[in-house]
């Protein structure tokens, strides 16, 4: 089958869908792959480096639309591009089908299969597939570039000959991919950050990053995680208690990242303009939750505001500011979506509404919408609500008895003492040297260290072969049959005596450090 | 040509030396000295009982000695380290022949007269004698045989084997009695044969039974019996320096077989009744539910891991044996060190087939020996490990021996190698391992699959290092 990758049209987006790397792993999976002319232009691929990587490249839009089985997009098509598709065409792309839900009417029209690349279930095995949250990684990444272009002061702490300059503050509201990608950002550029998420589960994961986590003095236990690990909405309550510590903890911090998102709703106001402008001078607010209306009040989508000396970037083209990386990332996210449809690696594509990932990514299909998919089994974090199975019974340690350890003391003493009272002298004598010299092998034996225990097993082979002496002691024998066969046994028993000792010292000088 | 008094203080200062040997292998440092110890002490003895008690046939004894000890230098400078268990296998068994032809000869010595308690006493001694040193020896050549490749790993299940077990024990407990009582009377010799007939068996059958991975168990169980064999003949003979120092590699093998139970969290009795699991590695199924995906790996991306890592650890199990992969490993252990990557190894008190065999391996592949180190040393460490390398391996690194409480191998310690950021796991298939349990490990979200032979794919990833 034949990709095409066309340019993208939407203004001021500089991804592009595929990279000549990603276009070299496709011709495994048995693609050809053609290119609109220009198209990685912006992300910093020239048509040179798609051709060298195996590519076609076409010059015009129509005629790569016309001429190619299965289209890759970035962005969701605009309406005339839409119009291009024909029924035999697959098309792969964002496309956001409950924002729009005429686009995806005129899509399921056109006969085409289409799959949304935002639409992949949040399930483990889909993770590669997730290009949410690559796009997310790399938003949270540049939302603290973005910040720190807006800032005028440094984000690490320093004592220089000039004086002392504090660490900037950095808030981050919203632990998700892209709120963990900012932490991480902050924190490798010396800042000190604090976060804050209404699931209590990412705790950790923030914790992990070296972060503080906000806890909400809120009496009731409630948790934020709604289905396939995104945030839902709070209670009333909740939202205002967490809105005091936003308006709190504004007039400490320099810079707030907010990426509070709840799937299909406009993005919760938790920056008040209040609250915003209770800032310092010079903070910086990054609003990633801008293009759903913003997290903060004052918030312009797509541009920078200033507001009594504070700065709100609402820019809803991060990962697009940050084109080569994000489409890299995103092209492998495809590719690895192609390599599921494609189980024989013959190049021909396989929709297999069987399968989970592929089943919930596929919006519409043969002129009908199949979207939204059934609920996935599994989510990511599994929800709360079900009863936490029930932790694993610990083996409960039953309290040693003494009774057993006793009776067998007892008993063994009993016969030890019916021994003696039978036994003669000299035998006692050897059975006072055996039990010794059992006590002393167990006290040695247990200090030998594992790396060591096979030349212990070498070596105690060399000296359990003392069973020689006896030989030694009969060979003297008159009678002809004894001699031989202690002769035999002296034979034998020097192989061990002789090989024993020998492969032990072998070992041990291949011990060095 | 010495007189008694001398031979008895040799015998000490032998005594002495032995002991001074096992202490010395508390630590790599003090191993070799520890060796000499044993070699100086062994030949003080056989001086002194040569010069001491032997009083003809010097002429047949040095010509044994000679060509014993010549075969047992040659067998110890040709014998490759993965094969050291086939061979500590076999010289177990001569030890049993010993004890066996020196317990005949000692029984069919004319020259002492004992009566009453005493002789009762020596006929037992003589009895005990024979019938560890038989099963000593049916039982390691069949050990030898399973370890070299020549048997069958598989346990064989007998049906009844526990019956039959008892059986063959009240034989020898009946036959024991009849001995001594037949002794009494001057004759004796059948019912010796027949228990030692019955000894072989037993050996063979105990050791039939037992599978492939719990032949570290088999292993220093018969280095315990061989010992116990000594000892027994020392009685016989009353001899102290038999008597002290087969007690001494009696309890050395004893305490050797109980780390080795207690590291697979089985009972002694358990591993000897044999039988567990079935060994041969049964395609993944028998977990019965669907676990998810594996998440495969190149070797051109495991180099890229290894050079994006700070802290690696590599866990080697019997499957690096199998494949001679450890002069790999350690290429790979020296340039990646050279690179500054903290590279160490994590050891499993039962990987392989005898106790301590991965670290003979490491050591003659020539990894120092201080960045290897046992499971309990380096267990907590495991989150701050970047790639967790699993060569060979499976039981050793299975989650579900904590999370599971019905898993077959549940309570058993492992090397928890998923606590760190990405395990790669080193295997030619999905089959499971010994105790037939699927390992949820290899479908863990930060566990990735390395398939194919051990060394071959190692050496690709060395060569894009």
């Amino acid at each position: 089958m034949r990709i095409g990758v066309p340019k993208e049209i939407y203004d001021g987006e500089r991804r592009v869908a595929t990279t000549p790397d990603v276009v070299t792993q496709l011709k495994k999976l048995g693609f050809d792959v053609a290119v609109e002319s220009g198209a990685g232009e912006k992300a910093s691929f020239s048509d040179d480096a798609y051709r060298e990587a195996g590519c076609e490249i076409i010059d015009s839009a129509s005629d790569l639309w016309s001429k190619s089985d299965l289209v890759l997009k970035v962005r969701a098509p605009e309406s005339d591009e839409a119009a291009r598709l024909r029924a035999d065409q697959t098309l792969i792309s964002f496309l956001w089908p409950a924002q729009n839900t005429e686009l995806l009417k005129q899509l399921t029209d056109t006969g085409a299969t289409v799959m949304a690349m935002d639409s992949v279930p949040r399930i483990s095995r889909a993770q590669k597939v997730d290009a949410l949250s690559s796009m997310g990684n790399i938003a949270g990444y540049r939302a603290v570039v973005e910040a720190a272009q807006h800032f005028g002061r440094f984000f690490t702490g320093q004592i220089t000959a000039a004086g002392k300059v504090p660490p900037a503050k950095v808030l981050v509201i919203g632990a998700g991919v892209a709120g963990l990608a900012a932490i991480g950002a902050a924190k490798s550029m010396g800042a000190i950050v604090r976060s804050f998420d209404t699931r209590p589960e990412v705790k950790e994961q923030v914790e992990s990053m070296d972060a503080e986590f906000l806890m909400l003095d809120f009496e009731d236990d409630e948790d934020g995680a709604g289905e396939g690990g995104y945030a839902k909405v709070m209670s009333e309550a909740f939202i205002k208690a967490e809105m005091e510590l936003f308006a709190e903890q504004a007039k400490d911090v320099d810079i707030i990242i907010t990426t509070a998102l709840i799937p299909g709703r406009p993005a919760p106001k938790l920056i008040t303009a209040e609250t915003a402008r209770s800032m310092k001078d010079g903070s910086v607010i990054v609003d990633l939750a801008a293009e759903q209306g913003g997290n903060c009040e004052l918030t312009v989508p797509g541009e920078v505001a200033h507001v009594d000396g504070v700065t709100i970037i609402g820019y809803t083209d991060l990962p697009s500011r940050l084109a080569a990386q994000s489409s890299q990332l995103y092209g492998t996210n495809l590719r690895h979506l192609l390599t599921d449809l494609t189980p024989e690696k013959d190049g021909n594509i396989v929709v297999d509404m069987e399968d989970e990932v592929i089943r919930g990514t596929t919006v519409c299909k043969d002129g009908e919408t199949t979207w939204p998919p059934p609920a996935p089994k599994l989510s990511a974090a599994p929800p709360k609500a079900e009863p936490a199975p029930a932790p694993a019974p610990v083996k409960e340690e039953e309290p040693r008895s003494f009774v057993g350890p006793a009776i067998g003391m007892a008993l063994a003493g009993v016969a030890l003492l019916g021994l003696g009272a039978v036994a003669p002298a000299s035998f006692m004598a050897h059975f006072t040297v055996f039990v010794l010299a059992c006590f002393v092998g167990y006290m040695v034996i247990w200090n030998v260290s594992a790396a060591l225990h096979t030349p212990l097993m070498s070596v105690t082979n060399a000296i359990s072969s003392i069973i020689v002496i006896g030989a030694l002691m009969q060979i003297s024998s008159t009678n002809s049959l004894t001699m031989w066969v202690a002769a035999v046994t002296v034979g034998i028993t020097s192989i061990n005596i002789a090989g024993g000792f020998a492969v032990t010292r072998r070992m041990l000088e291949m011990f060095r450090k | 040509m010495i007189n008694a008094g001398i031979v008895t203080v040799s015998y000490i200062i032998a005594t002495i030396l032995f002991i001074l040997a096992l202490g010395g292998l508390s630590n790599q440092e003090t191993a070799r000295r520890g060796n000499w110890y044993g070699i100086i002490g062994m030949a003080i003895a056989l001086i002194a009982t040569i010069l001491g008690v032997v009083t003809a046939q010097y002429i047949v004894l040095l010509v044994a000695l000679l060509i014993g000890g010549s075969i047992g230098l040659f067998a110890a400078s040709r014998v490759q380290m993965t094969q050291m268990p086939e061979l500590v296998a076999i010289l177990h068994s001569l030890v049993g022949v010993a004890a066996v032809a020196v317990g005949y000869v000692n029984f069919m010595d004319p020259t002492e007269h004992l009566t009453g308690v005493e002789l009762t006493i020596h006929d037992i001694e003589t009895y005990l004698g024979i019938l560890i040193g038989a099963v000593t020896f049916s039982g390691s050549v069949i050990a030898f045989g399973k370890l070299s490749g020549r048997i069958s790993g598989n346990p064989l299940a007998l049906p009844a084997r526990h019956w039959l077990n008892l059986g063959l024990l009240i034989g020898a407990i009946w036959f024991g009695r009849e001995f001594v009582l037949q002794s009494a009377a001057g004759g004796g010799m059948e019912p010796l044969i027949i228990m030692t007939v019955i000894a072989l068996l037993f050996g063979i059958h105990m050791v039939m039974a037992i599978g492939g991975a719990d032949m570290p168990v088999v292993v220093s169980m018969l280095n315990s019996y061989s010992g116990w064999a000594a000892s027994a003949t020392g009685f016989m003979l009353g001899n102290d320096l038999l008597i002290v120092t087969g007690a001494l590699v009696g309890s050395s093998g004893a305490i050797l077989s109980y780390i080795m139970c207690r590291a697979m969290n089985r009972k002694f009795l358990a591993v000897i009744a044999g039988g567990f699991g079935t060994g041969g590695g049964a395609p993944a199924a028998s977990g019965g539910e669907d676990q998810g995906e594996v998440d495969p790996i190149e070797p051109l991306e495991t180099a890229e891991l290894f050079l994006n890592a700070k802290e690696v650890m590599i866990i080697p199990g019997y499957g690096m044996a199998v494949a001679q992969a450890q002069h790999t490993v350690f290429e790979i252990t020296k340039t990646l060190r050279e690179k500054g990557v903290n590279v160490r190894f994590g050891i499993h008190p039962v990987a392989g087939r005898m106790p301590g065999h991965m670290n003979v391996l490491l050591a003659e592949a020539k990894v120092p020996y201080d960045i290897v180190f046992e499971m309990d040393e380096i267990n907590d460490d495991f989150p701050d490990v970047d790639v967790s390398v699993v060569i060979g391996a499976n039981d050793i690194v299975n989650p579900s021996a904590l999370t599971d409480p019905d898993s077959p191998i549940a309570g058993m310690p492992v090397l928890e190698c998923w606590k760190g950021k990405v395990s790669i796991v080193l295997k030619r298939s999905m089959a499971t391992g010994y105790a037939g349990v699927q390992n949820p490990l290899f479908f863990e979200d930060n566990t990735r699959m390395l398939f194919g032979d051990a060394k071959a794919t190692l050496d690709e990833v060395l060569k894009n290092l």
